[in-house]
């Protein structure tokens, strides 16, 4: 059907940051400091994916597109990947595999402890992808897990906002993104507890909410 | 892992600086002596042609200086499109292009504060002060990379000899140009405007403090601080103000922009030191732009003769 061929154009699309940082390494076109380049666009693209993952369920809900669902694992698995590039340009162009030197930055520096944080929440979430690890956790468990990402997006803004020297614009700009995409679901959670009969898309229990 | 130590740098390492300079330069002929050594080494920069070029007027009588080091110049072009220039923008390929039409002539200087002379300079009249001189330097950014640059200069002691401080100036402040027309990044508050930065008269005196002009043989490009900066090679990078307007004596330490931003994080003195690490990150080691693995920091990235301006001090306290 048409949203499998949306999926092979989909994929490819997401790998074009990937190949568009190749590209600018094979033609010797990331600048001066090229592992400062590779190091920043590998965050950047997983911020954005944590973010896009984090707008298809407001997205579906607010516009009936109920399809987009087929996109979130895709999108999620994509900010894992460019996340674990992103950490290994960390640990291979940046320390050299120095574990002392890793471990102190750990330890000492909050930013990295932030992105380690929020990296790391997103290995489980990889692992449990799967539609075999759905069912074997079950909908409801795998739901609550999978809520993670919330933190992983927050630990990763955090991780640029502690980062940067004095520009805060960047940082914000996927704050305030991310703000508003977990604020919906705060609004969604506290609607019916308040009592009103705010007019939400009903759903809360279905197992793809997230 | 390879740690390369400094000193021992291979003579083969050493590129001849013909090679750094623009394509167009070099094939005018403008390659100085040493252009003999063309062995390949650098064909790359060579061959691609700098798109940053516009201030490729040559200075005359250059003389070499002592204080000058031996290692591999950093590409023209890496020096010209990599730039920590917050007036123009907090990215570091903005200032290439947007400085592009940015205007240092007609250009003044105040000199002002506790000195006998006090005065508005022209700019070319303080570039007449002395001959200028190619100090090759190291450059530490305070983010952790770092660069080798034949800057073209005089000691900033020649202009402050002929200023007279009064004996109670203890301090020099340098202020940035703050003309938000011509550089944008001065209409966002990432920083207090204008740029303030300063030393202690010692430290302005010492004859490593270069009063600076120039670059690779030629006019300073604008993103590189044009027409007059300061470069402290012992110091971290954002110390080295550009395009300064204004240079007044102090009784009091002049409060730096950086400082002002984030007490905790930049000192006044700011001298680089690989044992005082910034909060956010370590400052042991620097990535030399062009080099894969990074090196080791050396403390006052170096310039061991300008220890004695701080002895006794703690420089944990001041950092």
């Amino acid at each position: 059907m048409k949203l499998r061929w949306f999926k092979v154009v989909v994929f490819p699309a997401c790998l074009v940051p990937l190949g568009y940082l190749g590209w600018k390494a094979y033609s010797g076109n990331l600048g001066a400091n090229p592992i400062e380049a590779i190091t920043h666009s590998t965050g950047d693209w997983t911020l954005v994916f944590l973010l896009a993952t984090l707008a298809i369920t407001p997205l579906r809900k607010l516009t009936g597109q109920h399809w987009l669902i087929r996109f979130r694992r895709m999108l999620g698995l994509f900010a894992f990947f460019y996340g674990l590039l992103h950490f290994l340009t960390y640990i291979w162009l940046d320390k050299f595999f120095d574990l002392h030197e890793m471990l102190a930055d750990v330890a000492k520096r909050r930013f990295i402890t932030a992105g380690l944080t929020g990296f790391v929440l997103l290995i489980p979430l990889a692992i449990t992808s799967t539609s075999g690890w759905i069912r074997r956790l079950g909908g409801r468990r795998w739901n609550l897990l999978h809520r993670l990402i919330y933190f992983s997006a927050m630990a990763g803004v955090i991780h640029y906002l502690w980062l940067v020297k004095a520009d805060l614009r960047k940082p914000l700009e996927y704050a305030f993104v991310l703000a508003l995409l977990l604020g919906y679901r705060l609004v969604v959670w506290l609607a019916p507890k308040v009592g009103r009969s705010v007019s939400i898309p009903s759903g809360r229990v279905e197992v793809s909410e997230g | 892992m390879l740690i390369k130590k400094a000193a021992d740098i291979l003579s083969s390492e050493i590129t001849p600086k013909s090679l750094y300079m623009n394509r167009r330069a070099f094939l005018a002929g403008t390659a100085i002596a040493g252009a003999a050594a063309v062995a390949g080494v650098g064909v790359r920069e060579v061959a691609s042609p700098s798109e940053v070029v516009q201030a490729n007027a040559k200075i005359d009588g250059i003389k070499k200086s002592s204080f000058s080091t031996t290692e591999k110049i950093t590409p023209y072009k890496d020096v010209t499109s990599y730039n920590n220039y917050y007036e123009f923008s907090t990215d570091k390929e903005g200032p290439a292009e947007l400085a592009k039409d940015f205007k240092t002539r007609p250009w003044t200087v105040t000199i002002d504060g506790l000195v006998k002379k006090k005065q508005v300079l022209d700019v070319d009249a303080i570039l007449k002060m002395a001959a200028p001189e190619e100090r090759i330097y190291r450059h530490r950014c305070v983010e952790g990379w770092s660069i080798v640059v034949p800057w073209v200069g005089f000691s900033l002691s020649e202009l402050i000899k002929r200023a007279e401080p009064l004996p109670k100036a203890k301090f020099v402040e340098f202020t940035t140009l703050n003309d938000p027309k011509q550089m944008p990044g001065l209409r966002v508050p990432v920083l207090e405007w204008p740029y303030v930065e300063g030393l202690r008269m010692d430290e302005a005196m010492h004859p490593l403090a270069l009063l600076c002009f120039g670059m690779y043989g030629e006019v300073l490009p604008n993103q590189d601080g044009a027409p007059l900066r300061i470069v402290l090679p012992w110091k971290y990078g954002f110390k080295s103000a550009k395009a300064i307007v204004r240079i007044r004596f102090t009784e009091d330490q002049p409060i730096n922009t950086w400082n002002k931003a984030a007490p905790s994080e930049y000192g006044f003195y700011s001298n680089v030191n690989p044992n005082v690490d910034h909060p956010r990150w370590s400052q042991a080691k620097e990535r030399r732009l062009g080099e894969f693995l990074k090196r080791p920091t050396l403390m006052f990235n170096g310039y061991d003769q300008v220890a004695s301006l701080y002895s006794g001090m703690d420089l944990k306290k001041y950092f």
